[in-house]
Order: structure tokens, then sequence, then C-alpha cells
């Protein structure tokens, strides 16, 4: 305390301000290499984005470029022209982040509140039981034969939902938040005589909120980018599929391409395949590149938090 | 009232089971739905490892399909499959684990030398863009780049005179291209974890540092980087725990079902998804999956071990 209300010594002061060369040397670096990463973090976003507005016939001369060859917007036209493929996929991609996330977020808060509890005997057992299960798994072969036959969950949105829904890390690092709440909270509310439950929901939780953006951002983009489980899962029988594994079919099969434009009049030789595939991952992607700046903090803070003790 | 607190102490010291149950009802109450949840999506289907023991036919089920002992891992052995998929799991994990560790250091380094403040944000914000988004997308924005036909880098190539190989048909240039797109994806994520190793440390060393006249670069090395190192080191072992895990979604959109390059793409979860999926051959694929389940089972073990024993803090169990 004392240090800090005297003034600021002549030695400290010329040292703050006289760069050594080597000081110089590695800022100038720093800013050019972590200044062309950042671009080669952006560019082939932009890519993506003015190619799907050029046309077709541009990107057969000159292929892919930062600035469209032919500007056209034939290629969202198209995509428009039958949008039942992407509105049923965005409704299906929405429902399942809006849902998966807020039971997941639940069910997790509620796990991670008991599990620090230090008055909470079974604490210790109930982590190593959940913990386990990502030290050592069954396979692949014997979670599609649960999920398709045992629970006959096939063609079925909940072999989605569920699988995703939390986490042994997720629940950890909710630990690790609760953690840091003061004891004392569960405490006042004991002596008021709240039962368990009431203290996490009435009492805790108003208190986790950076908490809960963290790990529902977690759960979120899971959810939103999925399309791991969709391709274990869903067959053609299903009409919607989500956002990303439609944007998968039409990346990688040019049959469902001519499906999502059929009825169109659009003669098939005349697809604008290579435009068409790249609007389609705007349209799929746009949401969360536009809610990025907006929401990357909470990812950082979640980082900071679980990479201490993961 | 004495004698109610005496008796209370009594049976806190030694309480029955029910009675412990009963006062952590509620507690209990709360953690079911996550036992549940582990318990239906992760315990029940590891008995149906059993599959890898038998030569699974799917009307008979797993264990009404016959047995034939460890057919399907000779088989896999003697073929060569399981130590094509082996050398190449492992050999990609080191090239990420190795490059992608040094790239992220030195980025948050740099950063955390760098004065502005802003800069330094935006330029954790960019770097973490590519972790967002889906492995789907990432392999359009590869196919975008190295396409033959309309690829930006093939364009530029050959007008620049060059010839720009068929990537997609030589299987020798993907282990370059998984590994730069890996770095890619990861190298923002790191780099956030490193830096905010480094603004945690303690400042005091850095300004006696300072006043001593020690320059950046001394300051780096005897400084930033020994303060740095049992994160690393630490950090490094775990993901050496995980090397027979791969990550299959980039693996899987970057190559699909290109045969032409699976000698030096086929990892074991690509194997395992395809020989299902696309080969119905779901003895063979869970013998791959088990093997690598029972074997990362005992690298964790011993990669954890080895952080216990290095510092008891930061073990896993």
């Amino acid at each position: 305390m004392t240090l800090k209300t005297q003034p600021k010594s002549p030695v400290m002061h010329t040292t703050h301000i006289r760069k050594d060369k080597s000081q110089i040397v590695i800022n100038a670096v720093t800013y050019v290499l972590v200044t062309i990463f950042c671009l080669m973090c952006i560019l082939p976003f932009w890519m993506i984005i003015a190619s799907s507005f050029s046309s077709e016939e541009g990107i057969r001369r000159t292929g892919f470029t930062l600035w469209p060859a032919d500007k056209s917007t034939f290629s969202y036209e198209l995509l428009f022209r039958s949008p039942d493929q992407m509105i049923g996929a965005y409704i299906v991609t929405i429902c399942l982040t809006a849902v998966g996330t807020l039971i997941g977020l639940f069910l997790i808060s509620m796990t991670g509140y008991a599990l620090q509890r230090k008055d909470f005997p079974y604490r210790n057992g109930i982590m190593f039981f959940i913990y386990f299960t990502s030290l050592f798994s069954a396979g692949l072969v014997p979670f599609y034969l649960l999920i398709t036959q045992t629970l006959n969950l096939r063609d079925s949105y909940l072999a989605i939902l569920l699988p995703l829904l939390m986490s042994p890390w997720l629940i950890v690092l909710m630990k690790n938040f609760v953690k840091a709440i003061p004891h004392e909270i569960t405490e006042s509310g004991k002596i008021d005589g709240a039962g368990d439950f009431r203290i996490f929901y009435s009492l805790i939780m108003p208190n986790l909120k950076p908490a809960l953006a963290t790990i529902g951002l977690f759960l979120a983009l899971s959810y939103w980018n999925e399309w791991y489980y969709s391709s274990l899962f869903l067959t053609t029988k299903v009409t919607y599929r989500p956002l990303q594994y439609h944007l998968y079919n039409v990346i990688n099969k040019v049959a469902s391409l001519k499906n999502s434009v059929a009825g169109s009049n659009v003669v098939i030789t005349d697809l604008p395949g290579e435009t068409l595939k790249m609007a389609t991952a705007v349209v799929a992607t746009g949401p969360i590149i536009l809610l990025y700046p907006f929401v990357q903090k909470y990812f950082v803070a979640g980082l900071t938090v679980g990479a201490v003790k993961g | 009232m004495q004698k109610a607190a005496a008796q209370k102490v009594i049976n806190y010291r030694k309480p029955s089971l029910r009675r412990t149950l009963g006062q952590n009802r509620t507690l209990i109450l709360m953690c079911v739905p996550a036992i549940l949840f582990f318990l239906v999506f992760a315990y029940l289907p590891m008995p149906g490892a059993y599959i890898a023991f038998t030569n699974f036919q799917y009307d008979k089920g797993i264990f009404g399909s016959p047995f034939v002992g460890l057919k399907n891992f000779q088989f896999l052995f003697a073929s060569g499959q399981l130590g094509l998929l082996l050398k190449n799991t492992v050999l990609y994990n080191l090239a990420f684990i190795v490059l992608g560790n040094i790239l992220q250091l030195a980025f948050a380094i740099m950063l955390n030398e760098v004065q502005s403040k802003g800069y330094k944000k935006t330029a954790q914000s960019i770097m973490f863009l590519p972790y967002f988004i889906s492995d789907v997308l990432v392999s359009l924005l590869v196919y975008n780049l190295i396409n033959y036909d309309y690829g930006f880098i093939s364009h530029l190539v050959r007008s620049l005179g060059g010839e720009m190989p068929k990537v997609y048909q030589d299987a020798n240039a993907w282990p370059y291209i998984i590994v730069l797109v890996n770095l890619w994806k990861s190298t923002g994520y790191g780099t956030v974890v490193y830096f905010a190793a480094i603004t945690g440390m303690d400042s005091s060393m850095m300004e006696a540092a300072q006043i001593d006249g020690a320059n950046a670069w001394q300051r780096i090395r005897h400084i930033t980087l020994p303060t740095l190192k049992p994160t690393v080191i630490i950090l490094f072992l775990f993901a050496i725990g995980g090397i027979l895990k791969g990550n299959f979604g980039l693996f899987y959109n970057l190559v699909g079902n290109n045969s032409m390059l699976f000698k030096t793409t086929d990892i074991i979860e690509t194997y395992v998804y395809r020989s299902m999926m696309n080969s119905f051959n779901f003895s063979q694929s869970s013998a791959v999956g088990l093997f690598q389940s029972v074997v990362g089972f005992f690298i964790v073990l011993g990669a954890n071990a080895f952080v216990k024993h290095l510092d008891p803090d930061y073990a896993l169990f």
C-alpha cells in the first residue's frame, strides 16, 4: 500500500519508456506473424462469401477468388426458390440447440452444484462414476447398437439431442465455477430452512450467470455444429436434417444437391454446383459468425477456468 | 438440550446407511439425471464390446452371434491394417501436439509482449474463430483453396507458371495438409490457454528483471518460459494420454471415402466408422475400437501417474 503512494522512482520510469533492441524486434515479429495468421483465419471465410456471390461461369474461368469475378446472386435465388430444405434445417437446428442447451445447462449445473458440496458424502463416488466414462468407453459399435437397437432411436431427433446433453468435461468445468461461490450462501440458505434444491435454484443459480453463459455456449455450439450423430442415426427417411448435416450432404452428394432444387425448373446440367455449395455454407454458418464477436469472450472465460484444472 | 446435542454427535459419528441416504436425499436426487445419463449412454454399451470376439450377425444380436475368440484381432494384426491405423493415428497426434504447442506458446508469449491492449484482444478473438466452425465447413474451405480445377492456390500456382498437383488423388500431400489445417483450427484455442497462464503469472519477478535491465528476450528466456514449464509439461502429458484418440470430424470431412488417400490418412476413428457404416463389418470395427479403448486407457493411466509424480495437484485422480 505504501509503495503505491510513493512517486515512481526515476529508474522505473526510464526502463518503462526505454525500449531495448530485442523488445523492438520481438514486437515487429509479433505484429507481422500474428497479423498474417489472423488474415489466414479470416480470408477463407471471406472467400466463401465472395464465391457465393460469383457466377458459376466466373468460377470456371478464374477459380475461387477473393472478389467475385462476375457478380451474381443466382445461387441464392436458386436456394430460396425452393427453400423448404433450408427452412426445415433451420427449424430443426434451432429447436435442437434451444432445447438441448436449456436442459443440458440445467442438469449440468444441478449436478455440478451437488458434487462440489463438501458435506455430500457420495460426491467422490459419483464424480468417479462420471469421470471414468471419459477414460474408458465401449467404442462406437456398441454405442451405435444401443441407439439403433436397444433404444430404437434411429431416425429420431432424440438420437442427436440426448447424447450431447452433457459430458464429464462440462460437469467438471461447472463444478470449478460453482466452487468459486462462497459456501456461506449455502449455509445461510440452510439456516433459513431452505432445502438443497431450493438453495441451488434460488440462491446459487443467480450467482452462476458467467458459468451458465460459458457452458451454455459450449453446449449451443456443439448442437449447432452437429453433423456426426446425424450422419450415424438419420437415414434418408428423415426429410429435414440439422443444418451442418444438410451442408455436409450438399457438399458431398450431388444427388442431394439436385433434390434440394428439384421442382425449380432448372436443368440439372446447368446447376451452379460450386456457387450453390458456397451459398448453402454462407446461409448455414452465417448466424454463428455474426454472433461470434458477442459471445467469444465467454469462451475465453471458460477456457481460463477449465484449463487451470481440467 | 445438551443431551440432544450429544446424541446428535454420536449419530453423526456412526450414521447408518439409511440415515445418510435420507439426509442427502435431495442432493442424490439432483445427481440422478446425470447418473442415469452416463449409465445409459456410457455404461450400458460396455458389455456390448463383447461383439469384438464374435462373428456378428445382425439378426442374432450381440450375444446370439457365434463366439470366435481373438480371431478378429488376429486378422487385423496379420493383415497389417491395425499397424497402419496405429502408425497414422500416433504420428498425426505427435505432429499436432509438438507443432501445435510450439506455435501456441510462441503466439502467447509474443502477444504478451505487445503493449496495445486492443491488438491483443482483437488478435485473440480472430485466432479463436476457426475453433467455432464445424468440420463440415472446414472441408469446404480447404476444397476452396486446393481443389485442382477451381482452387485459389491452384490458380495462383498456375498463373505463376507452376504445375499444381492433383492433391485429391495424391496421398503424399495429405499429411502436410491435415497438419496445417489442424494447426489452423487449434492454434487460437491453445494460444488463449497459454496466454491466460502467462497473465496469471506473478508479475513481481518481471518488474524486478526490468529494473535490473534485462531485455525482452532475456525476460522471456529466463522468466516466462521457466514459469510456464510446469503447465506445458502437464498439458503435454495429458495430450500424450490421448495419443490414440483421433479427431474424427476433421479427418472424415477432409478425406471422406476417397480411398486413394487412405494409406496416409486413415486413422482409427475413420476406419471404425467406415467399416461399420459402409461395409457393415461390425465385428472388426468394434475390435479396432476396443483395442483403442483398452490401450488408450492404460496410456492415460500412465500419463496421469507421471503427472502425479511431478505435481500431485494437477493429477486427474
